[in-house]
């Protein structure tokens, strides 16, 4: 199935929850902020969304700004 | 104790940071200690996959009161976005609201600050909103339950200095609120004369960030604002006398 | 939120310290400003500052000539009415002073303002006492339906109203009101209000407000300066005018500086207010509000309001007549105070010419 990612589409080749999903992507789960289609999801609510096809998923972290 | 409180927080420190545009963020931490301040900006991105960067956030030491900003937003409804998901990433409830739909010169959408500061405020944010010295704009952030208003010296990343000095005294005048002056402040003696004439604090990044050296351009800074402040808290003294003694205006009292 | 809130934050005890403390280099330091704050306002009334009279009176007069130019708006009053149900110690009105009351019918009215608008006035101030079964709000709307057709703007000072009455008024063609508090310090006011709907301190103290909710284009307000210590009613007055600046940026705020003349009732009133503390209080307000109107009656002589022009004043009335149809009856029933500056529009506005102002008779006209 696929899922969009930030915009672009991404595969996800076996059923994985949320959590493992980002795991994946090799992001420090502790610093970023994910928005599952367009509701913002908590840490702890990651391992219970089991991603579906067309899911969209926006992942986004804090830099530098002024 | 001269000291400023937003939203529940006592700060000694009367200078904002930001964290863009550095060579290299490991400069961030000393960037801090130098300049003493207490609150630090950051900016809400997507995630790019394809080129991974670090994370500003190892570099900000702990305690700082952070004020994530809503760059990016063209919109309130953007603004608002960027705001409750800088808020769902547990930084706190401060929110720099910046709302810029304008491309060319990076000015401050008044209305949709206005109406983005009405609904976060109304959220328990601490909605600090970037924009143009305009009284009645202002006056209505006041209204909708800004924390502080932040308007622009100059236009961002100008370093041209206070080119809005007149309106911002009028700010300073009228609004009961903290005004804070953010974007364009180019050298300390900028953010001194903000500082004398009542400002409650400045906030400023790329003037320290593009510095040669950026630890002790922070730590001028610091200095720079401390002065300010501690000329307006004693008093400027007169600049014009109005003694005259030619033509009297009172002399008939005395008759 | 009203202005009684703001009141209430200056205690006695805090206005004496600053008017003990302040020193020679604060004033100095104050006079340097660009914005007063209401506490350099306050220290500028203080005894101190009578030493900068003519220092004050030279910045009063370099930010009036910078906001208005050298230029004095003429108006006159004219009384429709001196019906009144109020007791009021130190008025002429007094329903306890026995005279025979007079309202204006509808055909005075015409031929007052005929007489008036020959004088080439403009800007006409109607004034009744307080009575408003006999002259409330139909009775002005039938006077302002008149007065309309002779004068460019009408002002009315009457008793407090209602929010809703204002907007009656101003539909009927007024757009300016005054109103006095008298006194604002609650204490002596009920005193001085012995009784009558004017006893009510907060009703009064709000209508500005409410005047200028209504959509009121300019209002003004004064405390009769005498009736208790002056240094503390004016300043309680321009803050009061600072609160309704603030909160109403659209309303053209001034205010009146009179302080009591001798009348026919009987004045109970021991503070005398003499020239030199009208004239600290007219420029310490100009210091504190440059932009704000400054109308100055004819209870001034002649002499005093000359010199008064360069001092701050904005606004002065000329050909006065304080009695009800004063205008066409010169030997009409007794007036509201004693005139002392009786010189008629001509001679008002020779004066004004002759001191390098001009006089000005219609500043606006609404289209």
């Amino acid at each position: 199935m696929e899922v969009v990612l930030n915009g672009t589409v991404a595969n996800v080749d076996k059923e994985m929850n949320l959590w493992e999903f980002l795991l994946s992507k090799e992001l420090d789960l502790e610093t970023i902020i994910v928005e599952y289609n367009e509701v913002i999801v908590k840490k702890q609510e990651w391992n219970m969304i089991i991603l579906q096809d067309k899911d969209r998923l926006e992942v986004l972290k804090f830099v530098g700004g002024g | 104790m001269d000291q400023l409180v937003i939203g529940g927080r006592s700060l000694q420190s009367r200078l904002f940071i930001g964290t863009g545009k550095y060579s290299a963020d490991t400069l961030i931490p000393e960037v801090v200690k130098k300049s003493g301040s207490e609150v630090i900006t950051v900016a809400l991105r997507r995630i790019d996959f394809n080129s991974p960067t670090g994370n500003v956030m190892d570099h900000i030491p702990s305690g700082m009161q952070l004020l994530p900003n809503t760059s990016g937003a063209r919109n309130a409804q953007e603004a608002i976005r960027i705001a409750r998901l800088a808020k769902a990433a547990g930084c706190g409830n401060w929110i720099k609201i910046e709302v810029i739909s304008d491309n060319k010169y990076l000015l401050p959408d008044g209305y949709e600050t206005i109406k983005a500061t009405e609904v976060l405020a109304g959220e328990g944010f601490v909605v600090l909103p970037y924009i143009s010295p305009d009284l009645m704009v202002a006056k209505q952030l006041v209204e909708v339950g800004a924390a502080a208003v932040m308007p622009l010296g100059a236009p961002i990343g100008s370093n041209r200095g206070l080119k809005t000095k007149e309106l911002l005294r009028i700010l300073i005048e009228e609004i009961a609120l903290p005004v804070i002056v953010d974007a364009g402040i180019g050298k300390p003696s900028d953010a001194c004369e903000a500082m004398e004439m009542g400002a409650a604090a400045c906030l400023l990044n790329t003037a320290i960030a593009s510095a040669n050296q950026p630890e002790l351009m922070a730590e001028a800074f610091g200095m720079a604002v401390a002065a300010g402040r501690k000329a307006y808290l004693a008093g400027l003294g007169r600049s014009e006398k109005y003694a005259s003694s030619s033509s009297p205006l009172t002399g008939f009292l005395h008759n | 939120m009203s202005f009684y809130d703001e009141y209430l934050q200056y205690s006695n005890a805090d206005m004496e310290e600053v008017f003990q403390h302040t020193t020679s280099a604060d004033i100095e330091r104050i006079i340097g400003k660009d914005r007063l704050t209401p506490r350099d306002f306050l220290a500028l009334l203080s005894p101190k500052a009578e030493d900068y009279l003519e220092w004050m009176a030279q910045k009063a007069n370099q930010l009036t000539v910078q906001n208005f130019g050298r230029v004095i708006l003429l108006y006159t009053p004219m009384y429709l009415s001196d019906y009144c149900t109020n007791k009021c110690t130190y008025c002429g009105f007094n329903v306890t002073n026995a005279f025979t009351r007079k309202q204006l019918t509808m055909e005075e009215v015409e031929k007052e303002a005929q007489t008036v608008a020959a004088s080439g006035i403009q800007h006409i101030l109607i004034l009744t006492g307080d009575a408003p079964a006999i002259a409330g709000v139909p009775y002005m709307k039938e006077c302002v339906a008149i007065l309309k057709r002779y004068f460019s703007s009408i002002a009315i000072e009457v008793y407090a109203m209602e929010e809703e009455e204002y907007a009656q008024l101003m539909e009927a063609g007024v757009e300016s009101m005054t109103m006095y508090q008298e006194t604002y310090n609650p204490i002596l006011y009920d005193r001085l209000h012995v009784k009558g709907p004017k006893k009510d301190y907060r009703y009064r103290l709000d209508a500005p407000e409410r005047a200028c909710k209504a959509g009121m284009r300019a209002v003004n307000i004064g405390a009769l300066l005498g009736l208790d210590d002056w240094r503390r009613d004016g300043f309680f007055t321009g803050l009061h005018a600072n609160y309704l600046q603030n909160k109403y940026p659209g309303v053209e705020v001034s205010i009146s500086l009179p302080r009591i003349r001798p009348t026919m009732g009987n004045c109970e009133t021991g503070n005398s207010v003499n020239d030199k503390s009208i004239v600290q209080f007219m420029t310490a307000f100009r210091l504190f509000m440059p932009r704000a109107g400054m109308p100055l009656s004819t209870r001034e002589n002649a002499e005093f309001r000359n010199h008064a022009i360069k001092l701050g004043i904005t606004k002065m009335s000329a050909g006065v007549q304080t009695a009800v149809g004063g205008h066409i009856d010169s030997q009409e029933n007794s007036g509201q105070f004693a005139v002392s500056d009786t010189r008629n529009v001509k001679e008002m506005s020779d004066a004004i010419l002759q001191l390098g102002y001009q006089p000005v008779f219609k500043d606006w006209q609404a289209i």
